[in-house]
């Protein structure tokens, strides 16, 4: 067994809070670009620029939407075709068992309804919702992020994380104020 | 002769000057965390929950007497279930347009109106689907008409019938409704979490809010679904009124059987939608102060918009008497006279003056930028498009093809207190969501302050 226990890291890493949304993206380019990459950005409202700079852009969502659009579309088709030809075959007014004109509109709604469910669902899950817990919320300021205030975390898990140094980094960074958030 | 050069014509603001992010937060956070609630809030709750008990007690005698106490009969089939249905479906595509098309449309003015426009789409679509869930009279055995499930009779739904495709669109546009509404939501009850100050409430918001914080990583996944979701909303609610219109466009009764009518009635729903939601905000921005957000322009472009649907349903009712006229067939001829001289003549002229005539005030700048004015001309539309439904469906039934099977339809007592309950569950509803939830979406108005541009030389 190894000797040296790992201990739990005594920070979850430092929080930077900036008075504007310039602010906020102009630190969040020079951090990335100091070589940080376990970092992220806070916003009560979103910025584009922001999760560029953070160089964080995630597509999967159209894939997981289109998948979910086309799992619709084949469960109306499938659905009717199923009904209408095997399951209780009936004639109406003489059209053929196969009269698919008309099972548009069903396929229709459940293509829609299948792909907002997956962009929804699929939105949830990726951020890692629902969490009613997470560090950031022990720093006091915090509570400005769904107000008026825009913050840098940079996680103690960052390879090029170091106390001192970053908190140096973050405070030449136009930061009002940087706090440290407890695990 | 020196003509002068008549001055420029600059809109208002859509937000008015010297709001900061703090204050817009403080101003619409603050309806719903304080702990006052004005006079006039109460006074609308009462007699909307007093029309509710009236819906209670019809519903209930529906349930133990059937369908008879209402005024249908034969040759009408179809009286206020379909009537006020179609006329409550009509009324919520107006949040979906504002919220998902003029979003596509980048109107940026939509984002003060969009929150209480979806809310009222919701309410509005709960209202509707309560008529067509009572008039089957015994509910509880109508499920495997409506949806597909194995049943112990192994019979299945028609899926031939525009009725079925009703059931499939009015419950997707519902859900899809519904989700787009509360992902709007997220961000702004982490906002009421943060803000509130009791620890229970709190807790609730912060249930809602699913521990949202702000993430830019998670702002990303936001908007990216946003987009989608109003790219999805946006032919789902064209679709919704096509397949309601369908439920009379696919029968062969004249008045009914039209090929103008998807157009048609999407843009009646628009127009009707439109009227509604200026009756909300008009109340609303004066008993809650905000009017620094729904501004005089907010409420001039939505009359513009009433006035341009307005002008495309009164093409529509042209259209239908010009067919009358040319297909030469003496039914659908028949038809349209009855219709404007046999027994409801009254209706339908009371409907052209409401749907055509005195929406053309809104031509002058004076009455699109009077609040009374608007709000007036606002229920005029509102009960002119209710007319509408009542004279496509009731005067195209009571005299078809043979005179002997002729009749007239009144509606009774009952189905009265259930049209003017599903009003009053509307009102409850929609104030109680007004009293709960944020009614203008607080992070979208945040990016409409002047402080949430990027200085150049960090903007794109």
């Amino acid at each position: 067994m190894d000797a040296v226990q790992t201990l739990p890291p005594a920070t979850y890493g430092l929080l930077a809070e900036f008075d504007s949304p310039t602010a906020l993206v102009a630190a969040a380019r020079r951090t990335h670009e100091a070589g940080y990459r376990r970092i992220d950005t806070f916003s009560p409202y979103p910025i584009e620029e922001a999760w560029e700079a953070i160089g964080h852009h995630d597509r999967r969502l159209s894939l997981i939407v289109l998948a979910g659009g086309l799992t619709g579309l084949l469960t109306g088709l499938g659905l009717q075709e199923w009904v209408h030809q095997i399951a209780y075959p009936i004639n109406i007014a003489g059209k053929p068992l196969n009269s698919w004109p008309q099972f548009i509109p069903v396929i229709f709604e459940l293509t829609i309804l299948f792909a907002a469910l997956a962009a929804v669902l699929g939105m949830i899950v990726l951020n890692g919702l629902p969490q009613p817990y997470h560090p950031v919320f022990n720093v006091p300021r915090f509570e400005h992020a769904s107000r008026d205030k825009f913050f840098l975390l940079v996680e103690s898990t960052d390879p090029q994380f170091d106390r001192a140094k970053t908190l140096d980094f973050l405070k030449g960074l136009d930061a009002s104020e940087v706090n440290e958030v407890e695990p | 002769m020196i003509n002068p050069k008549p001055a420029a014509y600059v809109p208002g603001p859509l937000i008015e000057p010297g709001h900061t992010f703090g204050s817009i937060t403080d101003k619409i956070g603050g309806v719903v965390l304080t702990g006052r609630t004005p006079l006039s809030w109460f006074i609308v709750v009462s007699v909307g929950f007093m029309l509710m008990g009236g819906l209670g007690l019809a519903v209930t005698w529906l349930l133990i007497k059937g369908t008879g106490i209402w005024g249908v009969n034969i040759p009408i089939g179809w009286g206020f279930a379909i009537i006020n249905f179609v006329w409550w479906i009509g009324i919520g595509h107006a949040g979906t347009l504002i919220s998902a098309i003029l979003l596509l449309l980048k109107q940026g003015w939509r984002t003060s109106i969009n929150r209480f426009a979806e809310g009222m789409t919701i309410f509005a679509v709960m209202c509707a689907g309560l008529f067509p869930l009572i008039h089957t009279g015994r509910p509880w055995l109508a499920a495997y008409w409506l949806f597909p499930y194995p049943n112990s009779m192994s019979i299945w739904p028609q899926f031939r019938s525009p009725l079925i495709w009703d059931v499939f669109a009015v419950s997707t546009y519902f859900t899809v409704s519904l989700l787009f509404w509360y992902v709007g939501l997220i961000p702004d009850l982490a906002t009421l979490r943060d803000k509130a100050k009791l620890k229970p409430i709190k807790i609730a918001y912060g249930m809602l809010a699913l521990g949202w914080r702000g993430s830019g990583r998670h702002w990303q996944r936001y908007e990216h679904i946003y987009l989608l979701l109003a790219g999805l909303s946006t032919p789902l609610v064209l679709s919704v009124h096509t397949v309601v219109s369908f439920d009379f466009a696919i029968g062969i009764i004249p008045g009914w059987h039209a090929t103008i009518f998807p157009p048609y009635f999407v843009a009646g729903a628009i127009y009707a939608g439109f009227a509604m939601v200026l009756t909300l905000a008009i109340p609303l921005r004066k008993i809650y102060g905000l009017e620094d957000f729904i501004t005089l322009r907010h409420l001039e472009n939505m009359a513009k918009v009433t006035l341009v649907t307005g002008l495309i349903v009164a093409y529509g009712y042209i259209s239908e008497a010009f067919f009358g006229w040319y297909s030469a067939n003496k039914y659908e001829g028949f038809m349209i006279w009855n219709r404007m001289t046999g027994p409801y003549w009254y209706m339908y002229w009371t409907l052209v003056m409401c749907n055509i005539v005195t929406p053309q005030l809104l031509w002058i700048r004076a009455v699109r930028t009077s609040t009374v004015g608007l709000f007036m001309v606002a229920m005029v539309v509102n009960v002119g498009m209710w007319l509408e439904r009542f004279v496509i469906v009731v005067t195209s039934l009571h005299r078809d093809f043979l005179p002997s099977s002729w009749g007239m339809y009144y509606p009774t007592i009952w189905d009265w207190m259930t049209f003017l309950g599903t009003i009053g569950m509307f009102l409850t509803l929609f104030f109680l969501f007004v009293r709960f939830l944020p009614m203008i979406s607080i992070f979208e108005m945040r990016t409409m302050a002047p402080d949430a541009k990027l200085s150049e030389s960090e903007g794109h």
